[in-house]
């Protein structure tokens, strides 16, 4: 009995809410984890020539959970001179626009959180929510260095929200939805030119929206070369400089699992999503799939991430950083001129096809 | 000096203008940032006060002064080979390099001069100690811009250079291994092979880098046209090494003095560069650990057989005088004067390092560019910290 019968029997209403809190905790955090052991432990050293941590566990595999044990007893200190509600509260906010923004990725044909229409504005949307977190803690620190990392991360967020705006429109004209799941369905179902057995994923066909789309992500997700809010040889951690123990913990939860979730986003929007192509098993629509999909969909799609995941830590461990003002220029003169110009052609041709 | 740009001059009329509201427009306030003494970027312990406008520098002050040790007060009562052991510690990445110019200052009151082969050891060990400073500068200048990666291919090929140097004389980073006459040991079985083989790695790390770093867009935009020094601004500041030959200043001591090192022996050349950025000054650094590599190599081959240690004296007095002897280092002219009254230990020592003077440039040079160029130009003009503050 998978998620989704459970979901959909008479269940009463906590038990529901139970169970998707619980996977909820599962979506974010599973990722979270993998992406932190697999590349920031293991490929980081692999690229680096260095072996990383090898002794909790085989492989090193259960360092995580010693570095967690390590924070977790850590004393909570914060600034004397720091508003102290706010400052606890920053970390909080982003990762709260984590678990917002996972409610929408569907897994499966019918493991989802919720079926929203306008699903990719919603996402778009809490995405930016994490920003507030970011300023309000570099704010709430009182040190300086924090003040002028959040102040940058405000900066950057805002001037890459746009082309990653602009990079899903291309996707939502050719789907013709909003809706995630619709999306997933469209590409799957779809054809190229009449060929149909790979269906219609949107890397082909947007793939400048998806480079767009990759490269906002990366700097939302301030990975370098964007990582300015953060730049510890400028700023000494940037906003999270005041943060230890618990409060760091999260923050940097927050930063793997939003890396997670986006790749998440990003293969559905663009890799198709959990499905494979309707065609390989003579699906013809979204009710003809069948049952098993709902648990093989949500590996299809955990592969997709890794894949996705892997190429932003790629190039998150071999770029230098881009300076304050070169970033804005890029976004501003280049990334939002590109997706413009991708939404006029995506446009011409969905009408002339 | 057009190069200098309208930005760097009116910020500094603005500076001059207005202290605390430093934006007449906005009416905002100014923040003074300390950088350092304790920071990430500084590896060691140097302040930047800069006085900010958003992220522009309106002025910059390095204070340093935090590590001082007192070398040259603690040389007034040592004997002459225990010195070595001090200077050792001056620029502690390339510390056989410290020792060389103080020994040949003693050797030049005492009139003595050491065997061929030792002068043959000495420039390869100078010029080891030099690939194993400049490469880690190498690594490090990936770290302050934001690349993680290059500073572990640094260590990891430092690492090969660094044995070499324990093998040859016990010490992987304080060698203690010059004497005054010569030196203390031979080189080991061996050496010259091992030598030649890493020299083929170190000259693989500088593709490496260069391809990984150097070649890199974003790596350029940031360094291109940032911290431009020209030529005679170098030449006032006092500038010296790699910072001033990336302002087009055909300048190096291992040419343009003789002293008893084998230089002159072998086909090398000095590395310029017209631009005087930071993209100047580092790839000069690069070129020079390539060319170092060829030194090594071609003094490997000429090695002549003979003792290490020329007649003196097993107490070492040196007769009155004053000597100044002046090498190039890994980060510029390092010199020692010393002041001898004819005892055992020198009367009085004036150590001249080249990063304290590197750095005397940057509140010339900082003076309106952003917060990430700081860190940018710190990074390229290259200083130790020892070597500042002695």
């Amino acid at each position: 009995m998978n998620l989704a019968t459970l979901l959909a029997s008479d269940l009463p209403y906590w038990a529901q809410s139970l169970l998707r809190v619980l996977g909820g905790l599962v979506a974010v955090l599973l990722p979270a984890g993998t992406v932190v052991y697999l590349f920031l432990f293991k490929m980081m050293s692999f690229m680096q020539s260095r072996l990383g941590p090898m002794e909790a566990g085989p492989q090193g595999s259960m360092q995580l959970f010693a570095e967690v044990g390590k924070w977790l007893q850590k004393e909570d200190i914060y600034p004397a001179r720091a508003d102290k509600f706010i400052f606890k509260l920053a970390p909080l906010i982003v990762l709260a626009s984590t678990f917002l923004l996972v409610v929408v990725v569907p897994f499966g044909p019918d493991a989802l959180f919720t079926d929203f229409e306008s699903g990719v504005f919603y996402a778009l949307a809490v995405s930016s929510v994490s920003v507030l977190g970011i300023l309000i803690a570099g704010w709430a620190s009182a040190n300086k260095y924090s003040l002028l990392g959040g102040l940058r991360a405000a900066g950057q967020l805002i001037a890459y929200e746009l082309p990653m705006v602009l990079a899903v429109v291309g996707v939502v004209i050719q789907a013709g939805t909003m809706n995630l799941q619709q999306i997933v369905v469209a590409q799957n179902a779809g054809s190229m030119f009449g060929f149909s057995s790979l269906g219609n994923p949107y890397v082909l066909t947007q793939f400048v929206g998806f480079i767009v789309f990759m490269i906002a992500v990366q700097a939302e997700l301030t990975q370098t070369p964007f990582d300015m809010p953060i730049a510890e040889s400028e700023l000494v951690s940037g906003y999270m400089t005041e943060y230890s123990g618990f409060r760091f913990l999260i923050f940097f939860i927050g930063e793997f699992a939003t890396a997670g979730v986006f790749s998440m986003i990003a293969s559905v929007l663009f890799l198709g999503g959990w499905a494979v192509p309707f065609s390989w098993f003579g699906w013809t629509s979204i009710d003809s799939i069948d049952n098993w999909m709902n648990v093989v969909g949500p590996l299809i799609l955990f592969t997709k991430m890794l894949a996705v995941v892997f190429f932003i830590m790629w190039v998150r461990f071999s770029y230098p950083r881009f300076r304050e003002d070169q970033l804005q220029k890029f976004a501003w003169k280049v990334l939002i001129p590109v997706s413009l110009a991708n939404i006029m052609v995506t446009a011409i041709l969905k009408v002339a096809f | 000096m057009s190069l200098l740009g309208d930005r760097q001059q009116l910020a500094y009329i603005a500076a001059q203008a207005a202290d605390a509201r430093v934006n007449v427009e906005l009416e905002t306030e100014g923040m003074t940032l300390n950088i350092g003494p304790q920071h990430p970027a500084t590896h060691g312990t140097l302040r930047i006060i800069a006085r900010l406008d958003g992220e522009q520098v309106l002025w910059a002050d390095p204070s340093c002064g935090y590590m001082h040790r007192g070398y040259e007060k603690l040389t007034e009562v040592r004997s002459y080979p225990q010195v070595t052991a001090l200077v050792n510690r001056i620029d502690w990445l390339g510390s056989f390099a410290n020792e060389v110019p103080f020994i040949l200052a003693a050797e030049k009151l005492m009139g003595v001069e050491a065997p061929s082969r030792a002068q043959h050891i000495r420039t390869i060990l100078f010029e080891l100690s030099r690939i194993a400073n400049v490469t880690l500068f190498l690594g490090d200048l990936g770290v302050q811009l934001g690349a993680v990666t290059p500073v572990f291919f640094a260590f990891r090929d430092r690492e090969y250079v660094l044995n070499l140097i324990e093998g040859a004389t016990g010490g992987r980073f304080h060698p203690n291994f010059d004497r005054i006459g010569g030196l203390k040991d031979d080189l080991p079985a061996g050496f010259i092979d091992e030598t030649r083989n890493v020299m083929k790695k170190l000259r693989g790390f500088c593709d490496q880098i260069e391809d990984l770093l150097f070649g890199n867009e974003i790596f350029q935009s940031r360094t291109r046209g940032i911290g431009v020094i020209p030529k005679d601004v170098a030449l006032q500041y006092g500038m010296s090494g790699a910072n001033l030959r990336a302002s087009g200043v055909d300048w190096d001591l291992r040419r343009d003095q003789k002293l008893p090192l084998a230089y002159d022996k072998v086909d090398w050349k000095v590395i310029t560069h017209p631009d005087g950025d930071s993209f100047a000054r580092c790839w000069v650094r690069l070129q020079e650990v390539r060319e170092s590599t060829r030194i090594v190599d071609q003094l490997l081959d000429t090695i002549p057989a003979g003792p290490i240690m020329a007649k003196v004296p097993k107490i070492i007095k040196v007769p009155e005088g004053e000597a100044w002897v002046s090498t190039e280092n890994p980060l510029g002219e390092m010199g020692y004067y010393v002041v001898s009254q004819g005892d055992m230990g020198p009367f009085r020592v004036k150590i001249r390092s080249a990063s304290f003077n590197n750095i005397s440039i940057t509140p010339w040079l900082l003076k309106g560019v952003y917060v990430p160029d700081i860190i940018t130009i710190l990074a390229s003009l290259y200083f130790i910290l020892g070597d500042i503050d002695r």
